[in-house]
């Protein structure tokens, strides 16, 4: 066998390999998803989303679950997108690159890593007892906020990185001061990878249960919260309830909601795509 | 030389980066409303030197500068000098076009927005002077809201010229301005130098001899961080005093 035929068939033999597992990824997500849709879509109608847990299965309803799921989307956008964005901005416009530079960006990094039942424990400590806010909304999208605050602030940086050098160096030879060259010219660059990068880390918050069950978060809530001082659930938490009873119906309310939170999560990563693509296309340096 | 007043003067001036010596001891003067070429080989110092002249080089971790640069007589590494304030008056040119990702329009009446020009009128009256300075007003007065980014190189480096003319300096640095351009677009660039002489002092750095040659009045040499010579270009480059000057105009070395 000559060198050549050697290496195609190296060649070859990889590609097959490759797609083998890609394969296994897909054939469990495929399963899942036919498994989780044929035991709950029948379940979901405009009752399900309105009404509220109940005793009896078939009465019980999602909506204060997904209410206190958006309750606790927009809380944790509005706590944790100003301060990640900046706090990246400052690391990678204003900062000079020293040894203490380089240290916290390695340990943000490693934030990003820990797990968020951690951050759980960290918000029952802080905000839930030593701040007094108890098992309220505020305090779960404060945790949920410690939780994705590494992300928002890593991938704002990488989105600034890719900002070329050249445009700020010709917005500072106009006379532009750092404000104006980071406000005008480097953040609206920026924007697309931004803002993907912070729908994609809301998309890992809306999925967290763990932390937010160390908040507080019950389990049973008979009223949709009204003020961000009220206690909650979320979706992920319902689910994990309702698939620890023993009644089979519950299972499939269960596997309904999975799909309401599935819609969810694809939504917001579909707009993350969407914005990324456009930013694209606009802008070709 | 002649009569014209001194607009920009360097004294002295030593620049590092960390340990390396990037500039030794450099004096030079250049009079108002001329074309100064600066050439050299690679790594001499003429692009660092330029950019000693509108402080761009502050941004660098471990530069430092040493002397003093005249603008008007007076000195820009003065403590009460604000950086912002000295790129007004000293516009830059960059080797390659870096238009900003907006429109023509935004491109040209940005360094007035920043500072505080929000008359639309007035801000579209600067434009169109600008463009018709930067000879690009034609080629653009119907596009003008077209992305920046989708010029061509040429018309994109006047651009950045009609951008760095908008807000009126009286100095233009050009660093290379037309290495990252075809021959055509050079030609215009050249051409357009000859103009702005008129009304700007300008400086520019290049690697093309025949290119220094054409648009200069004046021309330094620089070697290994040293200003070897300055004097009128017919005279660098017919009759030039160092050895080092005529091996590198006679194209011996660099």
């Amino acid at each position: 066998m000559t060198n050549s035929t050697r290496n195609r068939i190296k060649d070859k033999a990889f590609q097959v390999f490759g797609i083998f597992c890609m394969l296994i990824g897909l054939v469990f997500l495929a399963a899942l998803l036919i498994n989780i849709l044929s035991e709950g879509l029948a379940r979901i109608d405009w009752d399900f989303l309105t009404s509220l847990p109940s005793r009896r299965a078939s009465r019980s309803g999602i909506l204060t679950a997904w209410a206190g799921t958006l309750w606790i989307l927009v809380l944790t956008s509005l706590i944790a997108f100003p301060l990640g964005i900046s706090a990246g901005v400052y690391l990678e416009e204003y900062t000079k690159k020293t040894k203490m530079a380089s240290f916290l960006e390695i340990n943000i990094a490693n934030l990003a890593g820990v797990p968020s039942i951690i951050y759980g424990l960290l918000g029952l400590e802080i905000f839930v007892r030593q701040m007094g806010m108890g098992s309220s909304l505020l305090a779960g999208a404060m945790t949920l906020s410690l939780l994705v605050l590494p992300i928002v602030i890593v991938t704002t940086r990488e989105s600034l990185k890719a900002v070329p050098q050249t445009v700020r160096q010709g917005s500072f030879a106009l006379g532009a001061t750092k404000w104006q060259t980071t406000w005008l010219q480097v953040l609206p660059a920026a924007f697309g990878g931004i803002l993907t990068g912070v729908i994609m880390s809301l998309s890992r918050a809306v999925g967290e249960a763990a932390p937010l069950v160390v908040v507080g978060a019950l389990a049973y809530v008979p009223f949709v919260p009204s003020s961000p001082n009220d206690e909650f659930t979320v979706l992920p938490i319902q689910i994990f309830n309702w698939t620890s009873r023993p009644q089979a119906e519950f299972l499939v309310n269960a596997a309904a909601a999975i799909i309401m939170l599935l819609l969810i999560t694809f939504l917001l990563n579909g707009i993350a795509v969407y914005l990324r693509n456009k930013q694209q296309k606009k802008i070709k340096w | 030389m002649s009569k014209k007043q001194i607009k920009l003067e360097a004294r002295d001036i030593n620049a590092y980066y960390g340990d390396f010596h990037a500039l030794k001891g450099i004096n030079v003067a250049m009079e108002e409303k001329t074309v100064t070429a600066f050439i050299g080989p690679s790594g001499c110092g003429k692009s660092t030197f330029l950019r000693i002249f509108n402080r761009m080089n502050d941004y660098i971790d471990g530069f430092k500068t040493e002397g003093e640069i005249l603008l008007d007589g007076e000195n820009i590494y003065a403590k009460n000098v604000l950086v912002d304030e000295l790129r007004k008056r000293v516009g830059m040119v960059f080797q390659k076009p870096n238009p900003f990702p907006k429109s023509i329009y935004e491109n040209v009446v940005y360094g007035l927005k920043i500072q505080g020009m929000s008359n639309k009128a007035a801000l579209a009256e600067a434009a169109e002077k600008a463009l018709h300075q930067a000879a690009l007003w034609n080629e653009v007065k119907d596009n003008l809201n077209k992305s920046a980014l989708a010029l061509s190189g040429g018309q994109q480096q006047r651009l950045c010229i009609a951008r760095a003319l908008a807000i009126s300096p009286s100095v233009l640095l050009m660093d290379e301005p037309a290495s990252a351009l075809d021959p055509i677009s050079t030609a215009k660039i050249e051409e357009l130098i000859h103009q702005l002489k008129e009304q700007y002092t300008i400086v520019i750095v290049t690697h093309n001899m025949q290119q220094a040659g054409r648009v200069s009045d004046t021309t330094a040499f620089f070697y290994m961080g040293e200003l070897v010579e300055h004097a009128k270009t017919k005279t660098i480059f017919t009759n030039p005093k160092d050895k080092r000057t005529e091996d590198y105009i006679t194209g011996r070395f660099g």
